[in-house]
């Protein structure tokens, strides 16, 4: 939807469109009360916990909260991590 | 057995003070007995927005101090039948008054009275404790601009933890030329972030500046579209299924309108 308002629009988002997509954001943050700064502390641990098991692209990684539409028109909030894999580490069978 | 309708915010300055003198006023033009309390301790203004300010004795903190009877302190409003005032004092602060105090005063105006509003102040803190604290349900008014949306999010939170569940919500001040340009949220935008359902939507309007000016509540002024709106809210509140006015000429636009004022959306989280 938002992309059809740029398409066919003057090619500039509207002023509420963006009022609306910065409302979302900070409100899922309120409603948490995961600051924007506490989530970098969950991606660095995120980031040491995974590179012990698979070489990730931590430049390319996306961690996020996000509304995830439930039943009906209610809404639950999520962790969402994307994380894009270099490679996967050979373990010893006895690492740990 | 009356009902006690909180009107609050978060934010200042989107109008609680208005919508609490209009709605009250017209709830009693509909033939209800309705006291408006002012809970704003050290900062009243619904006296002067109503036009009662040079009829005050006695006040809020008075009463809970039992400095005078209840019946005293209120404000009888000549021009309306059933419309009463109890003025907040001006020269406490937000601490002279306990919830535990706010809850049995309340307690006592439901007995006498049909509705019971009452105008919070702006803020989380102690007044906004107060003036919730016996109230049966909530109306959030917020403006289609982010800080207020953002402050009637935190509000709406707020009440839930207090059990003050589902508020309803008024838009105040929509301007329907800017919503047209794309520049101001419109009422789909607002009910969509904050999930609750939409009690009213009070257009921008000139006229309520003008008879605030007259000390006179906006729904005595015919002409006036938010006093319209007042009038429409205070339906509402009595149980009647009014749709929400028409701003434009648009049939699509109305549609839409209608179908979120339908829709019972619920809150995330």
């Amino acid at each position: 939807m938002f992309d059809l308002f740029r398409f066919f629009g003057k090619g500039e988002s509207k002023s509420k469109d963006i009022a609306k997509e910065r409302l979302k954001l900070v409100l899922i943050h309120d409603r948490t009360n995961i600051s924007p700064k506490y989530l970098d502390m969950i991606k660095d641990d995120v980031i040491k916990v995974i590179s012990n098991y698979i070489e990730i692209d931590e430049k390319g990684m996306d961690i996020r909260l996000s509304r995830i539409p439930q039943k009906g028109d209610t809404y639950s909030t999520a962790l969402v991590a994307n994380i894009p894999i270099k490679k996967v580490k050979k373990l010893g069978p006895n690492k740990g | 057995m009356g009902e006690v309708i909180v009107i609050t915010s978060g934010k200042g300055g989107v109008g609680k003070t208005t919508t609490t003198a209009n709605i009250g006023t017209a709830l009693a033009l509909l033939g209800k007995k309705v006291v408006l309390v002012d809970a704003d301790i050290g900062l009243r203004n619904l006296d002067v927005v109503m036009g009662l300010e040079n009829r005050i004795v006695y006040d809020l903190v008075d009463v809970v101090e039992k400095v005078c009877r209840l019946k005293q302190a209120l404000i009888r409003d000549k021009r309306f039948e059933g419309l009463y005032l109890l003025p907040a004092a001006q020269t406490k602060d937000k601490t002279a008054v306990s919830p535990q105090q706010m809850q049995e005063l309340c307690e006592q105006l439901k007995e006498e009275f049909d509705f019971v509003l009452i105008d919070c102040p702006a803020g989380i803190e102690q007044g906004f404790k107060n003036a919730i604290a016996g109230a049966d349900k909530a109306a959030v008014v917020t403006v289609p601009e982010v800080s207020a949306v953002r402050d009637a999010d935190r509000i709406i939170g707020l009440l839930s933890a207090n059990d003050i569940m589902d508020p309803e919500l008024i838009i105040n001040r929509l301007r329907i030329d800017m919503v047209k340009r794309g520049d101001m949220m419109d009422i789909d935008d607002t009910i969509e972030i904050l999930g609750v359902d939409l009690l009213g939507v009070v257009p921008d309007d000139e006229r309520v500046v003008i008879s605030t000016n007259r000390g006179e509540p906006a729904v005595m002024d015919d002409s006036s579209l938010a006093g319209q709106a007042y009038r429409n809210i205070a339906r509402r509140l009595m149980g009647e299924d009014i749709p929400i006015m028409n701003l434009e000429t648009d049939e699509g636009f109305l549609a839409r309108i209608r179908r979120f004022f339908n829709s019972n959306r619920k809150r995330a989280l």
